[in-house]
């Protein structure tokens, strides 16, 4: 369903993406984890389409089509969504009509027919149960007073309500308390089908207890140097990001090594 | 300065002539007073681009040639003033055409006791004289003084509202005055008094059928808000897009009173309103709320002075621009705070959204301070939308057009819900709508 090739990507004249590759498939679950500062909202955004940031080299493909090429706006219409690691409070939009209009955005687009706003509330009040957010919080405006774990839910019930094929979800476990996760990674897991994908970056090995990856990366100074199975997530709480770092400086010095004998 | 002069003379002789077509007219009380705002006109002189309040908006357009009073309205029916005026809405509407009260378009239905309502043109002598010694021939600010002569001067009729004391009116009161195009001046006049413990609600409307280009209008409105009374004062300008309005609105508040004023500049080439509030009592509660829409080669200048003359009052003010294309618009806010108008709380924002590179704000806060114990706080902001709200629509699908429309709308929004009557707000909202469509429209590209 993704396939990245070779990603670079900066924001102004900072390098931060240095080759990425990565192929995600249909109801696979990737993990992305990584220290702070090596890339991995950088590389959520880039698939999302944000504009501060400059792809300098490499392709991503989604579904056969040129990501990069895409405005983002195509890009969510065509399934990409992604749950915002700071959701932006909007005051003076109210947060039903936001994500009705974006809704019908995404039906328009699949031919689907559009929903109007009463049978939008019968349609939303499910997927608020799931995520265990108030229906009051619907007449505010978006994000608008929302606590932080209120704001994450938030971004799994758009989630629910748009039903994407490709989920990012950028650090969606930062800032909340134990019971918020286990609500985010509920809805997650429910949401999830044998033929949407997500990507889930994380910092800490905590939520990917509640949401099982196929496949953990570990992305490091832009790059991606590890990947593996959901162990490689365990081993890297009990050994710490450091461990990586040296069994790669090891490495090479062994490659020196060998190369000089 | 010669044409200057020249445009004076002008008005003197169109008045001249105005008086001669009055016959029996010229004795009233009415004409009395035009003939004060005349000689006013003759004294103060219109404002000249050296005037410092007409720094950023200069007056030339407007004085530099005689606009003449347009003496016979145009034609125009119901259906083309609907538009203007909002619907579902009950309670009594004034219609002035180019000027001139139109039976046919208001309605004055039974009205609750103590309510008074009515155009100058149709009461009756005496209680004209009475109501006439309440005009005012010109503005106390003398920077708009040359302007609210002239309307004084050419005063063709008006709307006249009084509230006595103890009285209310619960459906809003509609006055609208609408340009068919004949080029020429129009004066709209209202005058509404609010006795003490009083309520009500206006609207007051400026719409045209036509750019209208070589119209201009000067119109004034003299509102006395009476102890403890709460007024509801609503100023939409629809002006045609070429045509040309400058406006001064007074206000005196007495003690314990609620006034919230509301000015939306949504269309003219040119369109400057002066608002003026005293507060002479204490413990006002004192508003003032402007949105302005310009687009195009549009220029608006609000101008406004809250003077507290009196403690323990609080004023409010905030007034929003979405500008478009070679836009300019200015905002001067002056609060001024008497010695004697100790614990006075005033609080100024004046916040501006430019669509385009070539729109141009002037915003300038004017705080004068007597008084040594009170709270002032007052700012001003201009900057584009928020790209990071921007792009978090785009990522739920909605393309960016409609994000920017969707973003706009809940910037200028905040003035709309400002507007407490249902009916009212409704109205404005679909008026903002289209008008920011429009602006937003020729913005083109991303």
């Amino acid at each position: 369903m993704l396939k990245i090739t070779n990603l670079h990507a900066k924001v102004e004249d900072t390098p931060i993406l240095n080759g990425i590759n990565l192929e995600v498939a249909p109801g696979e679950i990737h993990a992305i984890m990584g220290p702070n500062g090596s890339g991995k909202s950088t590389l959520a955004q880039v698939l999302a389409g944000h504009s501060a940031f400059t792809v300098t080299e490499g392709t991503a493909h989604y579904e056969g089509q040129d990501l990069l090429a895409m405005n983002p706006e195509d890009r969510a219409r065509e399934g990409v969504f992604l749950a915002f690691q700071y959701p932006v409070e909007i005051p003076g939009v109210n947060s039903a009509y936001f994500l009705r209009t974006g809704l019908n955005e995404i039906r328009r687009h699949r031919n689907e027919e559009e929903v109007d706003a009463y049978d939008f509330l019968s349609l939303i009040r499910d997927k608020m149960k799931l995520v265990e957010m108030d229906e009051s919080l619907l007449k505010r405006s978006v994000n608008e007073g929302f606590s932080g774990g209120e704001k994450k839910r938030h971004e799994v019930l758009q989630m629910a309500v748009l039903e994407p094929r490709l989920a990012i979800l950028d650090e969606t476990d930062s800032g909340l308390d134990i019971d918020a996760l286990r609500v985010v990674a509920n809805g997650v897991n429910t949401l999830h089908t044998p033929v949407n994908s997500a990507i889930i970056v994380t910092h800490y090995q905590r939520l990917l207890e509640y949401i099982v990856p196929d496949y953990v990366h570990v992305l490091m100074g832009g790059r991606i140097v590890r990947s593996g199975g959901k162990e490689l997530a365990l081993q890297l709480e009990e050994k710490g990001y450091d461990w990586i770092r040296e069994e790669d400086a090891d490495a090479e010095i062994a490659t020196v090594k060998s190369a000089g004998a | 300065m010669s044409k200057h002069s020249d445009t004076m003379n002008a008005y003197v002789t169109a008045f001249d002539d105005f008086e001669a077509t009055l016959n029996g007219g010229a004795t009233s009380a009415l004409h009395a007073k035009r003939r004060e705002g005349i000689a006013h006109l003759r004294q103060d002189g219109l404002p000249t681009a050296r005037f410092e309040a007409w720094r950023h908006t200069n007056p030339a357009p407007l004085t530099s040639t005689c606009y003449a009073p347009i003496e016979r309205p145009g034609q125009i029916t119901a259906a083309e003033i609907a538009p203007f005026v909002a619907a579902n809405v009950d309670g009594p509407l004034l219609v002035f055409t180019d000027g001139s009260f139109s039976h046919e378009l208001s309605r004055i239905d039974a009205l609750p006791a103590g309510v008074r309502i009515h155009a100058l043109s149709t009461t009756a002598d005496g209680e004209q004289e009475s109501l006439v010694a309440n005009l005012a021939s010109r503005t106390t600010l003398a920077e708009s003084a040359g302007f609210s002569a002239l309307n004084t001067a050419f005063m063709r009729d008006g709307a006249v509202i009084t509230i006595d004391d103890n009285c209310r009116l619960d459906t809003p009161v509609q006055i609208l005055h609408v340009n068919t195009g004949q080029p020429g001046l129009t004066t709209p006049r209202v005058l509404l008094r609010c006795g003490a413990d009083s309520e009500v609600t206006v609207v007051e409307s400026f719409a045209a059928t036509t750019a209208g280009a070589g119209t201009l209008t000067s119109s004034v409105a003299e509102i006395t808000v009476g102890a403890r009374a709460n007024v509801e004062y609503h100023r939409i300008h629809l002006h045609g897009d070429e045509s040309f309005h400058t406006g001064s609105v007074h206000v005196t508040e007495q003690e314990g009173s609620r006034f919230t004023g509301h000015t939306f500049c949504l269309a003219g080439r040119i369109l400057r309103e002066d608002v003026h509030t005293v507060l002479c009592g204490e413990n006002i509660e004192s508003t003032l709320n402007g949105l302005s829409l310009p687009h195009g080669e549009d220029h608006v200048d609000n101008y406004t002075t809250i003077e507290h003359a009196a403690p323990n009052c609080s004023s409010h003010e905030l007034y929003k621009g979405v500008l478009g294309g070679r836009a300019h618009s200015v905002f001067r806010g002056k609060i001024h705070v008497h010695r004697v108008a100790q614990k006075t709380d005033a609080y100024q924002s004046n916040q501006n959204l430019l669509m385009s590179d070539d729109a141009e704000i002037n915003s300038k806060p004017q705080l004068e301070i007597y008084a040594d114990d009170v709270k002032c706080s007052h700012g001003s902001t201009t900057g584009q939308l928020d790209a990071d709200a921007l792009f978090y629509l785009r990522t739920r699908g909605i393309g960016l057009q409609e994000a920017r429309r969707v973003l706009t709308q809940a910037f200028a929004g905040e003035l709309v819900d400002r507007v407490q009557h249902d009916g009212v707000r409704a109205h404005v909202d679909t008026l903002v709508a289209a008008r920011l469509a429009i602006l937003l429209g020729h913005q083109g590209g991303a």
